[in-house]
């Protein structure tokens, strides 16, 4: 039997009284985004909102809590975005989004920063099922501009190296996500998409933690997702909500991690799927991979959670929390 | 050479023989006192009712009406006073829609993104009141902005249709029947503003069924205006000329131009609205360069077929600068005139030299 985990990508929208009062506090343009060194009434306001998505999950009962990523401004592109070695400049577009970040431009080496480690440790003061989220090293690279590295490349091999610095001082936490919704999104070329794994394998291995590498908005073309799965994680995760069919081509044609994330519910969208909808969306997807026998399927949104209204997030979450606590799933 | 449909804007002591209309793309800075008359309404404390709130938005209304007519724009409009958001303005409107709370764009500016939760229907009247009253306080021809059907379906959370296609087509209906109540009312110059056409370039197929359907039954002396801005345009480059339009409007002045050639081949067979002027630089272009820019648009259509317009609406900018941009834009496109009457530029790719 598949054993269920209720999670989720992280990267929450904020509760709606903390956008008023980040607003105010930090004002509305480009300079004005987050620096990694906020402090006083700002670092307050992001300590309370973290508790309060902190005990919304452990309410809830998701089985791996996130910190919500709330002071992520610039989305993936963050830990860049607050780096010494970079410079943000104009703002571009997120992928095929209606949101924007700040360009990061890396023009020095990207040293040890801390920043999400600092994070990590105040959320585990919470929790005893704290799960961490970070960019993968491909995505990371490509939302950022490499103005000193060079070469494509090495830039990749700068940007892992950085992620692994940041993973290896976490505290302990029991899984990490490493979002790649690049490798769907500017899939990578022949040679690069083995390169792509490595990074992955590099990011992963850094961790004393099951690590669950997630593209999303679609599904890998094949060959990358045949690199994939040369990676040392533990669970590659699916975007069922963009794509199913080739996903389910995937699985069936060169199989999966003993583990698997299954995108289920929309994080884009405010229709609201229920604890059942998820549990027979579970069940397809088992129908459907006759071969593959899961370990473990964490349920989760297919994608970061920020674009939702903060009462449609929390109903996502907990039609998660409920599909997963109700074990009758068959494998 | 002749162009009816836009020659039914020329004012009639048009000071040059040469014609390049001048207008604006549509929402202007709000003037402080009129925030100010918005959060008094919002305030349950204030006594501040219903009426005094429409009277503040009429005023705002008639002071950016004449602000344009001073700034010497051909076409004018109220600056959107009325209006809060292009997409929150029309989903407030529209039976289907809800709002469910503020959503991030990007750092801290969020926006109430509606959710369609039913079959979208047309209930009260959008735009007539708007365009009555500005009608009636302009002495200039007055231009409707009104957000697309694929933009209003794209920037929502979409829970009741099967695809956002579906949900743009039945948009499309509705803004056919809004048009051809402004048109009842008098309005002969409508901009169909599809920004989100830029984000998702490859969905231009449903943007050219939503366009016929919005045309539908439009007298053709009606002047349609597409609005499409902040995007890759050789993505849609030529396939938008089979779009039932009169006039492109387009943003070149923000990227320098770099995507002019896209549009010279093939040839470009409707109308030109080139923005001559960066809505997103706080420092106003000199005459001289803005009259460049107009230039650039003659490397695309000959003068008949120009319009000239800032790139995009001048919200964001201080009023101040928003009035400047308009007047400096207006002063160089009656210079470029008065140039292409004493034959002093050439017409044509690569002929914009003032010296043969």
């Amino acid at each position: 039997m598949t054993e269920l985990v209720a999670t989720s990508p992280g990267l929450f929208p904020l509760p709606d009284w903390a956008k008023d009062r980040l607003s105010d506090l930090k004002g509305h343009q480009k300079h004005d985004l987050i620096s990694g060194d906020e402090g006083g009434e700002i670092a307050e306001t992001y300590e309370r909102a973290r508790t309060e998505v902190v005990d919304l999950q452990n309410e809830i009962g998701l089985d791996l809590v996130s910190e919500g990523q709330l002071r992520w401004d610039d989305m993936l592109a963050h830990p860049l975005a607050v780096h010494d070695s970079v410079e943000t400049r104009g703002i571009v577009r997120y992928y095929d989004n209606n949101n924007f970040y700040r360009d990061p431009v890396v023009t020095d080496d990207l040293t040890f920063d801390g920043d999400i480690a600092a994070e990590l440790d105040a959320a585990a003061e919470e929790t005893d099922s704290l799960q961490a989220v970070l960019p993968g090293p491909y995505s990371l690279a490509d939302l950022a501009t490499d103005e000193h590295y060079g070469d494509e490349a090495e830039f990749l091999d700068a940007v892992t190296d950085f992620l692994v610095g940041e993973a290896e001082a976490f505290p302990d936490v029991e899984t990490l996500f490493l979002l790649e919704p690049s490798l769907v999104e500017n899939p990578p070329k022949d040679g690069v998409d083995e390169h792509a794994s490595e990074a992955i394998d590099a990011v992963a291995n850094a961790v004393d933690a099951d690590v669950v590498a997630h593209p999303y908005w679609g599904a890998l073309d094949e060959k990358v997702y045949a690199h994939l799965l040369d990676a040392d994680v533990d669970a590659v995760g699916f975007d069922f909500v963009a794509n199913q069919d080739e996903n389910l081509y995937n699985i069936n044609e060169y199989g999966a991690t003993d583990d698997v994330a299954l995108g289920l519910v929309n994080g884009q969208n405010t229709l609201m799927e229920d604890a059942d909808a998820v549990r027979e969306r579970v069940e397809w997807v088992q129908e459907q991979t006759p071969a593959a026998d899961f370990e473990k399927a964490y349920l989760t949104a297919n994608t970061e959670l920020f674009y939702l209204p903060y009462s449609e997030f929390e109903q996502k979450l907990r039609a998660l929390a409920e599909a997963a606590s109700a074990q009758e799933v068959k494998a | 050479m002749t162009n009816e449909n836009r020659d039914q804007f020329r004012p009639d002591d048009h000071p040059n023989d040469n014609f390049i209309l001048t207008t604006v793309v549509g929402s202007y800075p709000k003037p402080k006192w009129l925030d100010r008359a918005r959060d008094l309404y919002d305030d349950e404390d204030a006594d501040f009712d219903e009426d005094a709130w429409e009277e503040a938005k009429d005023d705002g209304s008639r002071l950016i009406t004449k602000e344009h007519e001073r700034a010497g724009l051909d076409v004018v409009v109220d600056g959107e006073m009325r209006r809060n958001e292009m997409v929150e303005f029309f989903a407030d409107r529209i039976e289907g829609y809800e709002f469910k709370g503020p959503v991030k764009v990007w750092g801290h500016n969020t926006f109430d993104k509606p959710s369609v939760v039913d079959d979208v229907e047309y209930d009260e009247s959008w735009l007539v009141d708007e365009y009555e009253f500005t009608a009636n306080v302009a002495e200039k021809p007055v231009k409707v902005p009104i957000t697309g059907p694929y933009t209003l379906a794209s920037w929502c959370f979409n829970e009741a249709y099967e695809d956002d296609a579906a949900l743009a087509n039945d948009l499309a209906d509705l803004v056919n029947e809004e048009i051809e109540k402004l048109v009842d009312a008098g309005a002969r110059y409508i901009q169909i503003d599809e920004p989100a056409l830029a984000t998702t370039p490859d969905d231009h197929a449903i943007v050219g069924d939503c366009l016929e359907r919005i045309v539908d039954d439009i007298p053709e002396d009606v002047r349609i205006g597409l609005h499409v801005c902040y995007g890759d345009y050789f993505r849609i480059y030529p396939e938008i000329l089979e779009f039932p339009v009169d006039e492109f409007d387009l943003e070149l002045a923000n990227g320098d131009y770099e995507q002019l050639d896209v549009f010279t081949d093939p040839e470009f067979t409707a109308d030109l609205a080139l923005g001559v002027t960066d809505v997103h630089v706080a420092e106003v272009e000199s005459v001289e360069e803005i009259k460049e820019n107009i230039k650039k648009g003659l490397e695309v259509v000959p003068p008949e077929r120009l319009v000239v317009s800032p790139d995009c609406g001048l919200k964001l900018l201080p009023r101040e600068v928003a009035y400047e941009k308009m007047e400096k834009m207006v002063e160089a496109a009656r210079e470029v005139e008065a140039e292409l009457d004493a034959g002093e530029i050439d017409v044509g790719r690569g002929a914009v030299s003032a010296d043969d």
